[in-house]
């Protein structure tokens, strides 16, 4: 019995510390690591379409050459710059969250959602030219007869931005999450965790951006 | 006084009755009752994927059909494999024993993302239901390997069972990421990394595969799917993707996947065999890097499952070589065990008659890998049942086994029971002979050209596979006993001693079952494997 008055006498000032860690650094250090090993997975998963991608370009050089000339460059170069100035509106926050800037936390965090927003909403106008121009993956590709391949170039567009849109959804639902905890004014420099982790997912989801930009659009 | 202390143990506070109702079970956050949950979870898995093997057996008592179709046979070995490997033997002990015993062992109050570890519980019953919905809308008949193109063609219900098993790979990347972050952060205080059990530490490279591996499973998954619903042209050659692709990413996941499967069981051996034989293990350090090295390894020889697949020559001749190389860390554990054996104390209880029916096995099963892992023989011996031999010596006779051998160990510290000894030693060795009868057979079968997964065969194998059935029937009522009597010592007292086998990691230091919160007060770390004041105070 005596252990648990001991336990609830040293978390008592802490409300976060959860009651198998020892004290916060080491939840901080442990929430991490298990952030890095979660993003490491990510890579993986999209390392997978990569792979996938590269071997089918191989395979069909011209018809991914000739189908990459649809893509709208000037839309996907906004959308990088877009993206990269959440990740410094994201960088921002963190920073600001360390230093007990109750507000500039919450105006960054509404910054990086507008963000994600912004990039949705272009994705929205990419997707539905590439709709109406019958350049959609697999059998639903009118384009141009299938015997060309270069519906295989477009599977595997929609399947890489698709993906990474839901990872940009996601990132709005935890930014929102995380918005909302920091109205109620739970972060501090003494625990900003949360703030730090969600930093992190959503630089990776920047980056995988930052690796399908060229590989679409550009690379010839 | 016996019985005041055996009373005093049923009434004191345990997990078990720390709090009550169906409810506090299932919103739980405590590893050891998320063990437990997956324990009872995996094992009726475990029941299912055992009737259906004993289906398979029974059909091949006889040439041509004996109880069932062509088509549901194919669907019944499918089911099999799907349901063994997936909902059986990869969370059995990571995530049944894993979960209650390594926060012990580490002296930690539980992992490190205890709503985490929840999750991963749910997502794998996701996943069960989705492969029940596969069951239930037409069953799958393409083998548990899925490949392209009949996979991609098929009417079966193959979108079913890969997103299941694409459900339980999120539960295992969790699982791993978990355990990985509770090795690194919550080890009692003074346990520096070789200070751990060695149990830990197979259970640390085997998360390193989880997390590493099974997203590259997800996302072929996913491609399937897609490829299935709307023809994206990666797999499908009619339609100019590449199958043989396929088979590359399906094995980038399931070689390394083979090793997350027996490295928990050499996990399980490596602390059975020094406390029955009371004995410090012999190597600590290179059983440790050898689990490392097998994660490692394991990640560079998935082509050996692609010799006849029309890979290059170079391609096969390096698979080869690489393979090879993976046996050397497996060999070394072997020959360490058997020096911590060499001159020990043993006393052959239960966990120790399945620790060294797994060495038998395990060595049966490893050195038929090398005929395989042999370009020149492999050829013939490609989908032989020979394969069909070798890879149930590694999973049955090797993890299954081990799983059995630990659950046995494990048993009073988890339910506060002992079972019967006596039985024990019945089953294991029902389970043994029944095994050997099941499997030799189909290494004299397979080299004698009976290709697998074939639903009729020629007259000239009929004895061979009838012998095989009779021992799956052997092997199957052996399980069965040890179900019953395992049941069975849940009724009879909670007489379970602290320490029943004078183990020295820190599990057994706390009491039978152990209470809600492990220990009372911060353990510190012991030298593992120190039998010297066991050995006085149990002689």
């Amino acid at each position: 019995m005596s252990t648990a008055v001991v336990h609830d006498h040293e978390s008592g000032h802490e409300s976060h510390l959860q009651h198998h860690f020892a004290d916060s650094e080491q939840q901080a250090e442990t929430s991490k690591l298990g952030m890095w090993l979660f993003l490491a997975t990510e890579i993986l998963l999209f390392g997978g379409l990569f792979v996938g991608f590269g071997i089918s370009q191989i395979k069909y050089p011209e018809a991914f050459l000739a189908a990459h000339e649809h893509l709208q460059k000037p839309l996907g170069f906004l959308n990088t710059v877009v993206l990269l100035i959440s990740s410094w509106t994201m960088v921002m926050g963190v920073w600001s969250a360390r230093n007990n800037k109750q507000k500039a936390l919450q105006m960054f965090l509404l910054l990086t959602i507008a963000c994600a927003l912004i990039f949705l909403g272009v994705k929205y106008f990419e997707y539905s030219h590439k709709f109406e121009d019958g350049l959609l993956p697999g059998r639903f590709y009118t384009h141009s007869p299938m015997s060309d391949h270069q519906f295989v170039f477009f599977s595997f567009y929609f399947m890489m931005t698709g993906l990474h849109g839901f990872h940009i959804l996601g990132g709005i639902g935890v930014l929102t999450w995380i918005y909302l905890r920091a109205r109620r004014g739970e972060f501090s420099s003494a625990y900003y965790t949360p703030v730090d982790l969600v930093g992190l997912y959503w630089h990776l989801v920047d980056m995988i951006w930052i690796y399908l930009f060229p590989l679409l659009y550009l690379i010839k | 006084m016996a019985n005041a202390v055996a009373y005093e143990q049923k009434h004191s506070p345990n997990y078990l009755n720390a709090t009550r109702g169906i409810w506090s079970w299932m919103t739980t956050v405590d590893h050891k009752r998320i063990g437990v949950m997956y324990l009872v979870s995996v094992l009726t898995a475990f029941l299912a994927g055992g009737i259906f093997a004993l289906l398979i057996r029974i059909e091949h008592l006889t040439p041509k059909r004996t109880i069932m179709g062509a088509e549901t046979y194919n669907q019944m070995f499918t089911l099999h494999g799907a349901i063994m490997v997936f909902l059986f033997i990869i969370p059995s002990v990571p995530a049944a024993l894993g979960n209650f015993v390594m926060p012990l062992m580490l002296g930690a109050k539980d992992v490190a993302f205890p709503r985490l570890n929840l999750m991963s519980y749910y997502l794998w019953v996701c996943g069960a239901c989705l492969a029940l919905g596969a069951i239930v809308t037409g069953g799958v008949d393409t083998g548990w390997t899925f490949y392209t193109p009949y996979s991609t063609t098929t009417t079966g219900s193959v979108t079913w069972m890969t997103m299941g098993a694409f459900v339980l790979g999120f539960s295992s990347i969790f699982t791993g990421l978990n355990f990985i972050a509770t090795v690194h952060k919550l080890r009692a205080p003074g346990m520096g990394w070789f200070q751990m059990p060695l149990f830990v530490w197979g259970i640390y490279a085997t998360a390193i595969i989880q997390v590493l591996a099974t997203p590259v499973l997800g996302i072929t998954l996913l491609l399937l799917v897609m490829e299935r619903a709307f023809k994206i042209g990666i797999f499908d050659p009619a339609i100019g993707g590449d199958p043989v692709l396929f088979q590359h990413f399906f094995w980038f996941y399931s070689h390394p996947a083979v090793y997350i499967m027996i490295l928990p069981g050499m996990a399980i051996i490596s602390e059975v065999i020094p406390t029955f034989s009371r004995k410090t293990i012999f190597g600590y350090r290179m059983i440790a890097f050898s689990s490392i090295a097998i994660a490692l390894i394991g990640f560079l020889v998935w082509g050996h499952h692609m010799f006849v697949s029309g890979q290059s020559e170079l391609a096969t001749t390096i698979f080869s070589a690489l393979t090879f190389l993976v046996a050397i860390p497996s060999a070394i554990k072997v020959f360490n065990w058997v020096a911590t054996m060499y001159k020990g104390n043993i006393s052959l209880e239960a966990p120790m008659l399945y620790a060294i029916s797994f060495l038998l096995l395990f060595a049966i099963g490893g050195l038929t890998g090398i005929y395989l892992g042999a370009l020149s023989t492999d050829v013939h011996l490609h989908d032989t049942y020979f394969v069909v031999a070798h890879f149930h010596y590694v999973m049955m006779g090797g993890t299954v086994i081990a799983f059995i051998a630990g659950l046995h160990y494990w048993w009073p510290k988890i339910t506060g029971h002992m079972y019967s000894e006596t039985w024990a030693r019945w089953g294991c060795a029902l389970v043994f002979i029944g095994f050997n009868m099941t499997f030799f057979t189909q290494f004299i079968l397979g080299s004698r050209g009976m290709p697998r997964r074939y639903y009729n065969y020629l007259d000239q194998f009929q004895p061979l596979h009838a012998f095989s059935s009779y021992g799956s029937f052997i092997l199957g009522g052996g399980l069965f006993l040890t179900a019953i009597y395992l049941l069975a010592s849940l009724r009879g007292p909670m007489n379970a001693p602290v320490n029943p086998w004078g183990g020295t990691t820190l599990e057994w230091q706390t009491q039978s079952p152990p209470i809600e919160h492990n220990f009372e007060g911060q353990p510190h770390a012991t030298t593992p494997y120190d039998y010297r004041e066991v050995v006085e105070t149990h002689v």
